[in-house]
């Protein structure tokens, strides 16, 4: 009698529960990564405090009271005209062209009350104990924010590329090595047009 | 010529012979997406929003630091904003021990490039972290990450 050599076949129609089982498993114990954020750097503990020489014209003062508001100089403002301030005050360019620290980029007003020049304004933000974190990081966004757009008109008229794109492109992995060393010295240029210069500090009292 | 010809009711029935390729391709995908949920979170942790955010560029030489209200499980310690450091609670004064012990950790080539991710809760207030602040700046780890997510910034005031 000849033996049947087939062999009978699996049955696979619990695969797909099987599948989904491991799918749910990985679904619940796992996350989408949100590793995205502002960059700062903190200023290093120094021994001896330094004290430098500013003119009150070159200093942007905005303060952040307990009740979540923002104050620019003395007055309340809403944070969605922020930018726009610090951008007009970051791209004033107020010293006259036979001065040294003249900026020949600016499109500011020129305005001779504010800042002389982007290398030389800072802005100043003061918040209390009880300001809220997330009020904090919305006017850090906004910021940053008027640094970049300004970055990037600049970065626009001399390489024809935003800055922004520029280093994202810097820091991605997949770029050359040769371009990256053209990319960090472009991105080098345009943070020397407009450099941050943002001074932390909090108020201690009330 | 005759046309009574039976048509058959019946349905063929759909072949479920691809459904275990498809649910793979969606297993694969879900694990090459996601990362494992590193630690249980004992606070509080809805993050802020922000548009001008740049990409964490080196994942392993990051150090988290989280802060919040603690979780509904875990009101016995107060209602406070507590800081997290890895798996437990931490005092403000902790935070310089913790930071060099992840430091440690890391292999030698990315420790120059180590950097604190901060998570914190969007209503905790400034002071905290103004303190936080304080304590790396005494163990010189001055790059500093305010963890955000994308998106309208006024969204989330």
């Amino acid at each position: 009698m000849a033996i049947k050599r087939e062999t009978p076949e699996v049955n696979a129609g619990s695969m797909a529960d099987i599948a989904f089982l491991l799918l749910i498993f990985f679904l619940v114990t796992t996350t989408l990564e949100t590793d995205q954020g502002l960059d700062r750097l903190l200023p290093s503990i120094e021994n001896e405090p330094r004290t430098i020489d500013i003119n009150e014209k070159n200093v942007l003062r905005v303060n952040l009271n307990r009740e979540n508001q923002l104050m620019l100089e003395d007055e309340i403002i809403d944070i969605k005209i922020l930018r726009e301030i610090a951008i007009k005050f970051l791209d004033n360019g107020g010293s006259l062209p036979n001065e040294k620290n003249f900026c020949d980029y600016c499109n500011g007003n020129r305005d001779r009350n504010s800042s002389d020049n982007p290398n030389e304004a800072i802005i100043s933000l003061t918040h209390k104990r009880k300001t809220a974190y997330g009020f904090y990081i919305a006017v850090q966004n906004e910021l940053v924010g008027a640094y970049n757009d300004l970055r990037n008109r600049e970065s626009q008229k001399l390489f024809h590329q935003d800055y922004v794109d520029m280093e994202e492109e810097y820091f991605d992995e997949n770029t050359h090595l040769v371009r990256k060393e053209t990319l960090k010295k472009q991105i080098k240029i345009v943070r020397e047009l407009f450099p941050q210069k943002i001074i932390e500090s909090e108020v201690i009292n009330n | 010529m005759k046309l009574n010809r039976k048509i058959k009711k019946q349905l063929p029935a759909v072949s479920t012979a691809s459904l275990p390729d498809i649910v793979f391709i969606l297993l694969f995908f879900f694990m090459t997406v996601t990362t494992m949920k590193p630690t249980n979170l004992l606070v509080e942790n809805t993050l802020p929003n922000a548009s001008e955010t740049e990409e964490l560029h080196n994942p392993d030489g990051v150090i988290k630091i989280l802060v919040g209200k603690p979780t509904q499980t875990m009101t016995v310690v107060g209602n406070a904003p507590k800081i997290q450091l890895g798996s437990k609670f931490g005092r403000v004064d902790d935070i310089g021990t913790y930071v060099l012990s992840e430091v440690a950790k890391m292999p030698e080539g990315i420790r120059t490039m180590a950097m604190v991710s901060l998570k914190v809760d969007k209503t905790v207030g400034m002071g905290i972290v103004g303190d936080i602040k304080n304590e790396l700046r005494k163990v010189n780890m001055l790059k500093v990450n305010y963890t955000t997510v994308q998106g309208d910034v006024f969204q989330s005031l």
